[in-house]
């Protein structure tokens, strides 16, 4: 009798832990994201519960969120994060996903405008009045001028930071592919925080006072201005910045494991329809249908761009010029201090 | 080698009593304990300790000799030695007022000592940095006089006093209590003035049991995470915790560079650990004679 | 008690040291607990309560209760198991054994959780197997339940070990003689002289269990609703600006943790373990 009852008590514990989390009888659906996209998907994810409700006769569903550096979050899913879909900041996580064999070659075109249903870009975001007068790329290099920034070998963000300085450069009087890295080298000598996640740098630049200029996402600086009020920062356009597109995905392999394959298409659609794309316009992403993005104004005014395949030939090769080991940001890191 | 408290050795049970013993159950018992402590503790951390050697030695070192690993683990236990010191003095102030002095509130003084081990790390930490924010209660008066506390390494160093404050006191207060006052008193009826009684006579009582304070306050906070993270500010170089530049390498999916670095500061924390050992030990005979 | 002049400090330097003590803990200890209070209800009652009516808010305390309800009974069973060890046995490696059950102590929770990691992540040792199973340990409640358990392990054995020795093994034999079989002889004489103590052991282990960030922040997934520990959905909400809902979380927290003194504080007025001199 003694010997049973440890003994079954540690069964009892070990089936406890034997049910993977989220058993529940509700059906769900999980969409690892990258980190600004935190206020988008949570109002969106309760839209598309409730358009999902309507279209199949009630039937209620749920979809969870994960949210942290888009690099961090597509090596999560390699690593084992049972997603559904993937949202990441750049097209080169989903196809390291895609390399893995998780996704289906392809998956590019398999959703309008390079399966991005929204764009946003790189701005800067200054402390009130913007008192060290940063107004372009080439003032971020600047003696005693604090940047903040995430890291770009975890952060999809940094990564767009990082490659529209590098644009800047290259279109500048006499620039060339040197230029570029000697200026890349001294703004990453300014850089004070460098966070993992593009909201981490965002909390260190307006929670904790770190920094004269955050490089950030449009969205993430508009966000900003919401949350702590318009009179403390500045948005600064730079004079050239490059179009993001976030990509979105269903991940093969875990929805037909799953069997949540039609409901995860569905919300991916479901992005692109008015409902998301207002959302989206809501969120300060700029929206693919020009109809809501005329309708939100003044929000997104117009800005020089080059895309990632004009400027750098695609992901593939701007990963490996710049952020695989041994790339451009590894020669010319060189923390500050 | 660990922060075990002196524990007291069993009176009269030095002889072996395997077979035969009036006792059943040791065989269950010791089962069970070596079953939980195996699967828990002992595969696990042998992870850690094979992990890193798949980088090489080359490999293992030049994750050690990064700048910025570097200046996170000496900021980590700089810190916590920082704390764990003045955690003695403050430590002792507490216990010696706990145990010897009565006042109206004592109970709830008692009980307070207790709360940041019962305080959640993170639901410290976001307490401290409200607090020590530039517009926190204490941040702002101390912004006036020029001294920022939160998002510096000084901020580090305050929540790794709050979280080692508990060990300090709980450790000296049971010896303090034990000790009475009749050597004190002995003292005094020698001729010594209370200085010199508390000087030779009761600081020296209380040595090994301060040292097991300072030991247990300095394993608490090195690799205190919850607590420090949200005051620290992270700034790499600067106020960046070696635990934090563990969980980025872990984000980076960096696994062997992770596993380095968490058996570098194992590591260290026992040389550190193994280090007050051997002054208690050696303060030990001295008090006997 | 306090009797001799001999002892007896000026009055002056007595209050000098309960002002500075009390000082000393009402700035660091109370302090703290007072903002999280304050913040928490910044912005009203309604808020805070929202914040708790927040599905997401209900399955990270439903999880850290199941985390808790499993990770506490498998360290208070190998508490026990290791204290009764311990404290009635000699034999070879005993030292050994404590300071290994000591061990998890010393070391930092981040690292308690990346060993799981290292483990049964998918680049870990048995992450392929586990895979090609499809079971999930990391990033899904195993691994928050094995990093608490590690994070939690000494506190049971910890407080029961020094009371076990203590008491000795006299009782336990008179008992074997008088006829009890080993569990009645635990059940009926060492159990309730260290109840308190266990209870003790207990509620530390409980409430390190439900607090703990650093280990399970390495296992979890960070999934909203599905392995968010309440203090993993507090750094969540601080992330996301929502400042009097991260305060409103922590201050249930919080409460957890007075809750928690005043039992101990009761428990041991129980026990009498801690004789008041006075």
């Amino acid at each position: 009798m003694a010997a049973f009852l440890p003994r079954r008590a540690l069964l009892g514990a070990a089936a406890l832990a034997a049910v993977p989390a989220g058993a529940q009888s509700l059906p769900t659906l999980l969409n690892v994201s990258y980190d600004p996209t935190r206020e988008l998907y949570r109002a969106f994810n309760a839209a598309f519960a409730a358009h999902w409700a309507k279209e199949n006769g009630g039937q209620r569903i749920r979809v969870n969120s994960s949210h942290g550096g888009s690099g961090s979050q597509a090596r999560a899913v390699i690593d084992g994060q049972q997603a559904d879909v993937v949202t990441l900041a750049l097209a080169y996580d989903v196809e390291a996903i895609a390399e893995r064999g998780l996704i289906d070659k392809g998956w590019m075109g398999r959703l309008p405008h390079n399966s991005a249903p929204y764009t946003s870009t790189i701005v800067f975001l200054t402390r009130k009045g913007n008192p060290k007068g940063l107004r372009d790329w080439g003032d971020l290099a600047k003696e005693g001028v604090g940047v903040v920034t995430p890291n770009p070998k975890t952060s999809g963000g940094a990564r767009w930071n990082y490659l529209a300085a590098w644009a800047w450069a290259q279109r500048q009087p006499g620039g060339s592919d040197a230029a570029a890295e000697e200026l890349l080298g001294r703004i990453l000598r300014n850089v004070t925080v460098l966070d993992t996640g593009a909201r981490g740098s965002t909390t260190s630049f307006v929670q904790r006072g770190q920094g004269d200029v955050l490089l950030a996402w449009e969205n993430e600086a508009h966000l900003a201005l919401k949350e702590f009020g318009a009179g403390q920062f500045d948005i600064v356009l730079p004079s050239l910045s490059i179009l993001a597109e976030p990509s979105v995905t269903v991940v093969d392999r875990n929805v037909d494991r799953r069997g949540t394959r039609a409901v995860a298409e569905a919300y991916l659609r479901h992005l692109y329809s008015p409902e998301g794309q207002a959302l989206a316009a809501q969120h300060f992403y700029r929206p693919r249908d020009a109809g809501v993005l005329a309708a939100a104004g003044g929000v997104f005014p117009p800005l020089n761009m080059v895309t990632i395949d004009e400027a750098f030939g695609g992901w593939a090769e701007a990963q490996k010029a710049h952020f695989a080991d041994g790339g451009s940001f590894d020669r010319i890191y060189r923390p500050s201090r | 080698m660990s922060v075990a408290l002196p524990l007291p050795r069993q009176p009269g049970a030095s002889l072996w009593r395997r077979r035969r013993d009036a006792l059943p159950g040791f065989g269950l018992a010791l089962g069970i304990t070596l079953t939980w402590l195996s699967l828990i503790v002992l595969v696990p951390l042998s992870a850690l300790v094979l992990r890193p050697w798949e980088l090489g030695v080359t490999g293992i070192l030049q994750v050690l000799s990064d700048p910025r690993v570097l200046a996170a683990l000496r900021l980590s236990f700089g810190s916590a030695l920082l704390a764990a010191l003045v955690n003695l003095p403050l430590g002792l102030l507490v216990a010696w007022v706990l145990v010897r002095l009565r006042f109206p509130g004592r109970r709830v003084l008692d009980a307070m000592v207790d709360l940041p081990f019962a305080l959640p790390t993170a639901v410290a930490g976001l307490a401290l940095t409200a607090l020590f924010a530039p517009n926190g209660w204490l941040g702002a008066p101390l912004k006036a006089v020029g001294v920022q506390v939160a998002y510096t390494p000084l901020g580090v160093f305050v929540a790794m006093m709050f979280v080692g404050l508990p060990f300090t006191v709980r450790t000296v207060e049971p010896v303090l209590r034990d000790l009475g006052t009749e050597a004190e008193e002995a003292a005094a009826t020698l001729g010594a003035s209370r200085a010199q009684a508390l000087l030779r006579v009761v600081l020296p009582a209380l040595a090994p049991a301060l040292l097991t304070g300072f030991g247990l306050a300095f394993a608490r906070s090195v690799g205190e995470y919850g607590s420090v993270i949200f005051i620290a500010g992270n700034r790499p170089l600067v106020s960046e915790i070696a635990p934090l530049v563990i969980v980025q390498r872990l984000e980076g999916f960096d696994y062997a560079g992770a596993a380095v670095i968490g058996l570098a500061m194992l590591l260290l924390a026992f040389v550190v650990l193994f280090a007050v050992g051997l002054l208690q030990a050696w303060l030990r005979p001295e008090r006997r004679a | 008690m306090i009797s001799s002049p001999a002892t007896r400090d000026r009055p002056l330097t007595r209050w000098t040291a309960v002002i500075l003590a009390v000082l000393l803990l009402t700035v660091f200890l109370a302090l703290p607990l007072a903002a999280v209070f304050t913040e928490a209800l910044r912005r009203g009652w309604e808020t805070a309560l929202a914040a708790y009516a927040d599905p997401d808010a209900q399955s990270a305390i439903m999880l850290t209760l199941l985390v808790a309800a499993i990770a506490v009974p498998v360290n208070t069973l190998g508490g026990i198991a290791a204290a009764w060890c311990v404290a009635k046995y000699e034999f070879p490696g005993k030292r050994l054994l404590v300071a290994l059950i000591e061990l998890p102590f010393s070391v930092s929770p981040v690292i308690s959780g990346m060993v799981f990691v290292l483990v049964f992540g998918a680049q870990g040792w048995l992450g392929p197997w586990l895979q090609e199973r499809g079971v999930q340990i990391i990033f899904a409640l195993p691994g928050l339940v094995l990093a608490t358990v590690f994070v939690t392990f000494p506190f049971v054995a910890r407080t029961l070990i020094p009371l076990m020795q203590e008491q000795g093994r006299t009782e336990e034999e008179a008992a074997a003689t008088l006829g009890a079989s080993g569990w009645q002889s635990f059940r009926l004489v060492t159990l309730p002289n260290v109840k308190w103590a266990l209870l003790t052991g207990v509620l530390l282990c409980n409430a390190r269990a439900m607090g703990e960030f650093g280990a399970v922040s390495v296992v979890s997934g960070h999934i909203r609703g599905e392995t968010n520990t309440m203090p993993l959905y507090i750094e969540i909400l601080y992330n996301e600006y929502q400042f009097a809902a991260a305060f409103a979380v922590a201050a249930l927290l919080a409460l957890l943790a007075l809750v928690t003194l005043f039992a101990k504080t009761l428990l041991e007025r129980f026990s009498g373990r801690r004789r008041e001199i006075a």
